[in-house]
């Protein structure tokens, strides 16, 4: 590793924004430059360690890495653990991205040094949750989010702030009290008899303590916070509102970061806690799931408000992360978490563009919009590489997490896939509709000869329009990383319940395709008959009753 | 002779009902107040008639805290009623609904 | 070996490239030559790859050329790869081929558009997604290509954002592509599903392991996928409307390359068909009836580029007629002959169009081969190639495809016979119309009243146009383009001349079929006729053409009539538009709009906001309990002491 191995980076990737937050809490309200430069220098900071730990994160190893572990409150078994394993990785990268972008690009107006200050705090408490390996702490800066992410909306947010920030709050902390009395359910119960009591995640995993309906019932109550958090229909009205009204690096931060928390939080908890619940339960979820994309892009398509329309994009997006996530197979996980930091990127520049139209004409209203592209085509074609990474288009982002999702789910839950790819066709419908009245037409009025994209501007998309295309070009890098986690969180699952991914979607493919890479060759050379057992071979694993995992063949 | 245990567990109902229901009933404050102090008594008074039934300490040392108790509470609501008294001209219960819901 | 073949999709990418970074700097015509040498070093390109795979055995001419992994996860695999092999090099061939001089036509017909730099952008870009499409090794790539020309063509199209209608048919012809694409999709989920990969060698060796059901279903749902992308019944309403773009655009996109990716499509994956008769039966007839219903429709439209366009589309469903009979060669022969052919006409619709001065009304045309000599020739011979009259191309190629239907079923045949007298007709019609009768266009309405309002855009390219270039103002003679324009015209010209000599049905001189052979395989069928029998269709093919054509001079030359048989729902395409409209975008908006407005805000919310209010108004009736009265507490106090008492003692009791 790159950095001294017993560097503590990451606890220094949670502490530096606290110090800063509270640096900036500590400055005159007179030096707004300070203010903004102290704020930018340590997200930026935060950024690049991030940067660091993704490029010294070993590819290929399955467990958690650069774990720091620190006894914190003995007695209840709770302690500081953080860890990076694959899932969390390009989370903890994505914020190190978004948060200095947030904090740059929009405009703040009013009260510079408490939004920084929330900003930095608000950072430190989304990678915290990211970086958890101990419930408890988890649990911390899981709620902690909500502090900052409230006063953003409520303090710097649009006309209707106040209900909005309220509504974010309660509807959230409904969710949090299940996962609290579930949490608190499942340290008692696994510590029961035999074992000390224990927060850390990856012991409660191995005790397994709980199963049956209490598994269940746990299960359910974890997933309640998240499903809020994510948000999952029919518990998804928090978002539009709290979207909408917030002000844009707001938005950003609710729809790149805060989100996550949910999906990563069913990932690494509902899963890995509750294995037999969550596959027990993978129907209703998924159902839910698919309920989501569907209804998210239909509600889409007839909204007014050109920030609302994005926001619904996420449920729906949203929708498809959890689809991957209970389809329970390598690519249906694996496209999961990249589709989290895709839609991070994708819906991320949105809002930051939605900013920008708002910056100049002070309208979200479609109906006030027309014809922006004339006079500003490059914030046009900016918008354009942007909608189509949403929609999906291969070559970009979206795409790849998108596929894999679907493919990944079609091999277990086959119906369940083909109504979500139906979402594949609103997602196109209610974007390029949204475009055509916002950006295409004569403009008139005040949307005559609007200046274009400014310096900072520039500065502030190109490194998500460079993200955006290079994930859809070459995803590899991060699909290295993240496999081998997802990997082992599948085995994992397997280990503890009678659910077997079909062969197809583990790593059987690869050895069919090693298989065929010889028929190839046979049958370039024309020896005809070359391809029968290969065939054969195959047939087995097609109708999914091939013998089980063969091993892996390394290229 | 000796009176039974009985006839003390009596009087302190007696008193504590004679407490309750002036409290009750009464309008002012300071009225009121002495009956709050007729009802603690008359919890002492069983107190002290059970540790002495029992042959147990433990209820007179009770008694110690009640009184003590009840020393600091009529000094603060003395206080406050004193000052109620004064800012009002009169004490009367009712005429005091602030907390009106 | 083959490294060449790289640079085929390498050279249009690199030029995508340079012009983003030039962006304006790129300027008029730079920008233009900048990507026409890019496309036309890919044809360089593919034509050396052509060379070298010819020194090779015929069936060691599929070779695969693999660039890097893009997806891995689990047991899925993606490699991107180049597949070079007979199929997709004569595809690449005509794609960079007719590409270049489309490319070379646009440097012409764009002149003086503000945003010209931006439109060679845009067509670098497509031909790259093409190439990629066409050489991908796998579903996947060539579903990357797949919809990365869809999304140029919606660019491309929308290329005038100005015009609402342009703004429209660009957004339409992405989304209807869209639900094709659902189709593919899931046609490659269930290829993962049952082959563990999305290789084309991986699958198409391994075909045998598949069930007739599982077959069909990922013969259909490809199919599906074709549909959307080369405007068969049911998905086509979006080829109409794309004529919208600039007419190099419909030349190249929705006449010559992308809309034969179906096509393609099917005749890559010709060895899953062969196993269902059931699927080849469908493809047949929904191609046969397109053929028809297209054909009928085009014999109404007074919009030169509309006339084309259901002209493509009835082509297209040939082609699929021809895929349906197993007869793969003469659908890739007609897709070659019709690519030289229908770009040709619509380059010459663009030249009459840029002549005119954006009229493109042919009621308001006529006359026009003395003023336009170039474009009336070329035309003439591509209506002749379209028409099937011999010996020019597409008599050869349609030739080919009738024979294989009738193999097929004698009804298929009848139908495409059918639609080929309408087809000489139509495209008869149009000649006679623009080329031939009086000249309307002195007296004729401006262009931009017949575009609609929206016609302003057009209008300002041309303003500029006529000051940069010095052509004469509005109402000016029809005038020949600059040799940019009539170059391309007068290749393609003797291309749907000679076309047919690719592949004559003489004895050893079909040499697209040779070629082409090991591709399909055993899945290609041959069709087992005596040459007395071949020669009696191919005649009634060549009658049926003659007629048409003869009916066409009866009406337009010696009638000199200028409208014939137009009724109103052959206009709008015997209101299919109209149907989906009614059918799927209403109750869509409908449905969306009850879910934004009665689920969402009244039932979800409702339920949120109605929990809020409950909290509210009991809070609000509890209130009521603190009166504010010592009383009324110490009464509670009481009671409820009363009860706590009375439970002990009765605990006790019991």
């Amino acid at each position: 590793m790159g950095v001294g191995s017993d560097f503590p980076i990451l606890s220094t990737i949670v502490a530096v924004p606290v110090l800063a937050a509270v640096v900036v809490a500590l400055l005159p309200r007179s030096r707004p430059d300070l203010i903004r430069n102290v704020g930018l220098a340590a997200s930026l900071a935060v950024g690049v360690l991030t940067v660091v730990l993704a490029i010294d994160f070993e590819a290929g190893v399955p467990g958690y890495q650069f774990v720091s572990e620190h006894r914190w409150i003995e007695d209840f078994g709770i302690s500081w653990i953080l860890g990076v394993d694959g899932i969390s990785l390009f989370l903890v990268v994505l914020s190190g991205v978004l948060f200095p972008i947030a904090l740059y690009g929009p405009k703040v107006h009013k009260d510079l040094k408490s939004y920084v200050a929330w900003m930095l705090v608000l950072e430190a408490g989304c990678i915290g949750s990211f970086l958890s390996l101990d419930l408890f702490l988890f649990f911390l800066f899981f709620e902690i989010t909500l502090v900052p992410m409230y006063f953003i909306i409520g303090g710097w947010g649009y006309e209707n702030r106040v209900y909005a920030s309220v509504k974010f709050f309660l509807y959230t902390l409904f969710g949090s009290a299940f996962m609290l009395v579930g949490m608190l359910a499942l340290v008692y119960l696994s510590a029961k008899g035999r074992a000390p009591v224990t927060f850390d995640i990856r012991e409660l995993a191995d005790r397994g303590a709980v199963a049956g309906n209490t598994a269940r019932w746990i299960f359910l109550a974890f997933v309640a916070a998240f499903a809020v958090k994510v948000p999952l229909f029919p518990v998804h009205t928090w978002l539009p509102d709290a979207h909408t009204e917030a002000p844009t690096a707001g938005s950003v931060i609710l729809a790149g970061v805060l989100l996550k928390l949910g999906t990563y939080g069913i990932v690494r908890f509902g899963l890995t806690l509750f294995p037999q619940a969550a596959v027990d339960l993978a129907p209703l979820l998924l159902t839910l799931a698919v309920i989501g994309i569907i209804y998210g892009a239909l509600v889409a398509t007839v909204q007014k408000d050109l920030k609302r329309l994005v926001a619904y994009s996420s449920v729906a997006h949203l929708g498809f992360i959890v689809l991957g996530t209970f389809a329970f197979t390598n690519q249906g996980l694996s496209g999961s978490v990249l589709q989290m930091v895709n839609h991070g990127l994708s819906t991320g520049a949105l809002f930051l563009l939605v900013g920008m139209i708002y910056e100049r004409r002070h309208t979200r209203q479609i109906a006030e919009l027309n014809g922006l592209q004339k006079s500003m085509p490059l914030l046009a074609a900016v918008f354009t590489v942007v909608m189509l990474s949403s929609i999906g288009l291969p070559g970009l982002n979206g795409f790849v997490g998108e596929f894999l999702i679907l493919i990944g789910t079609f091999v277990t839950h086959r119906w369940w896939a083909v109504v979500a790819t139906v979402g594949v066709i609103l997602a196109a419908l209610y974007l390029l509709w949204a475009y055509q009245r916002v950006f295409h037409g004569t403009p008139t009025g005040d949307n005559v000869g609007l200046p274009d994209m400014t310096r900072r501007e520039k500065t502030v998309m190109a490194p998500l329009v460079v993200l955006i295309v290079f994930l859809g070009v070459y995803p590899k890098p991060v699909l290295d990383r993240i496999d081998p986690s997802v990997d082992r969180l599948i085995d994992h699952v397997e280990s503890r319940t009678d659910y077997r991914q079909p062969p197809v979607a583990a790593d059987l493919g690869r050895n069919v395709r090693a298989a065929e890479r010889g028929i190839a060759a046979q049958r370039a050379a024309r020896e005809a008959e070359g391809h029968q057992d290969a065939g054969e071979d195959h047939g087995g694993a097609g109708e999914g009753g091939g013998e089980g995992e063969h091993g892996r063949v390394d290229e | 002779m000796t009176l039974d245990g009985g006839w003390y567990l009596t009087l302190a109902a007696v008193l504590f009902t004679i407490g309750a229901v002036g409290l009750l009933v009464r309008r002012n404050v300071l009225v009121m107040f002495m009956c709050v102090e007729l009802m603690l008594n008359a919890v002492n008074l069983t107190f002290v008639t059970f540790a002495r039934m029992l042959d147990d300490i433990g209820g007179q040392a009770l008694v110690f805290f009640v009184l003590v108790v009840a020393a600091a509470e009529v000094v603060v609501g003395l206080g406050i009623i004193v000052s109620i008294f004064r800012r009002r001209g009169g004490t009367t219960a009712d005429d005091l609904h602030l907390l009106k819901g | 070996m083959l490294d060449v073949a790289y640079l085929i999709p390498a050279l249009p990418l690199a030029g995508f490239v340079v012009l983003v970074c030039l962006g304006r700097r790129a300027g008029d015509p730079g920008a233009g030559w900048v990507a026409t040498s890019a496309i036309g070093l890919a044809f360089l390109s593919s034509f050396i790859a052509y060379v070298q795979l010819l020194g090779k055995d015929g069936e060691a001419r599929a070779v695969v050329k693999p660039i890097f992994t893009w997806i891995r996860a689990g047991g899925f695999e993606v490699e991107a790869g180049l597949l070079v092999d007979q199929l997709s090099l004569t595809m690449a061939l005509f794609v960079t081929g007719v590409g270049t001089l489309i490319h070379l036509y646009s440097i012409g017909y764009m002149k003086g558009d503000e945003r010209f730099p931006r439109f060679f952008v845009y067509l670098n870009l497509f031909a790259f997604s093409m190439l990629v499409l066409v050489l991908g090794d796998s579903f996947l790539l060539t579903f990357l290509g797949w919809e990365g020309v869809g999304a140029c063509s919606y660019l491309l199209v929308s290329f005038w954002f100005e015009r609402n209608s342009a703004a429209s048919a660009g957004k339409k012809a992405f989304v209807v592509n869209r639900v094709g694409d659902f189709g593919f999709m899931l046609a490659m989920f269930l290829v993962f599903a049952t082959f563990g990969t999305l290789d084309y060698q991986g699958v198409l060796s391994r075909v045998d392991v598949l069930t007739a059901t599982t077959a069909t279903a990922i013969a259909l749902l490809l199919f599906v996928g074709a549909c959307g992308k080369s405007a068969q019944l049911p998905l086509f309403v979006w080829l109409p409307d794309a004529m919208e773009g600039p007419t190099p655009v419909s030349a190249l996109i929705h006449a010559a390359t992308m809309v034969t990716a179906g096509v393609y499509l099917m005749a890559r994956v010709s060895p899953i068909l062969a196993l269902s008769e059931e699927a080849l039966t469908v493809i047949a007839v929904v191609g046969a009836l397109t053929a028809f219903f297209a054909a009928t429709v085009a014999c109404a439209q007074n919009d030169i580029k509309r006339v084309l366009a259901y002209s493509t589309v009835s082509q297209l469903g040939y082609m699929f007629l021809a895929v349906g009979s197993g007869a793969y060669v003469a659908a890739v022969f007609h897709m070659v002959t019709h690519a030289f052919f229908k770009a040709l006409l619509f380059l010459g619709a663009g030249s009459v169009i840029h002549g005119l001065h954006d009229q493109q009304d042919m009621k308001h045309m006529g006359a026009l081969r003395r003023l336009m000599p170039v474009t009336a020739v070329t035309f003439i011979i591509g209506w002749l190639a379209i028409a099937g009259v011999p010996p020019f191309a597409g008599f050869w190629s349609k030739d080919d495809i009738l024979l294989a239907a009738y193999d097929k079923s004698p009804l298929l045949w009848g139908v495409g016979v059918v639609t080929a007298l309408l087809t000489a007709y139509y495209m008869s019609r149009q000649v006679f119309l623009v080329f031939y009768g009086g000249e309307r266009w002195r007296k004729a309405p401006t262009a931009g009243a017949h575009a609609g309002g929206g016609g302003a855009a057009h209008d300002a390219k041309h303003a500029d146009d006529a000051g940069t270039g010095g052509h004469g103002a509005h109402g000016d003679a029809p005038h020949e383009g600059p040799w940019v324009m009539t170059l391309p015209l007068v290749v393609l010209a003797s291309l749907a001349a000679l076309g047919g000599l690719l592949n004559l049905p003489f004895g050893e001189s079909a040499r697209l079929e040779h070629w082409l052979e090991p591709v399909f395989g055993e899945a290609l069928r041959h069709v087992e006729a005596s040459s007395a029998h071949k020669q009696a269709l191919a005649a009634a093919a060549g009658g049926a053409a003659l007629v048409g054509i003869a009916i066409a001079y009866g009406i337009f030359i010696r009638g000199r009539r200028t409208t014939a048989f137009e009724p109103p729902v052959l206009q709008r395409a015997w209101g299919i538009d109209a149907l989906y409209s009614a059918l799927i975008e209403k109750p869509g908006h409908a449905l969306s709009t009850f879910a934004a407005r009665v689920v969402d805000a009244r039932v979800i919310d409702g339920a949120v906001n109605g929990v809020a209010s409950l909290v509210r108004a009991g809070g609000g009736q509890l209130r009521k309990v603190q009166t504010g009265y010592v009383r009324n507490y110490a009464l509670g106090v009481a009671f409820g002491a009363t009860v706590l008492l009375g439970l002990v003692v009765m605990r006790a009791g019991a």
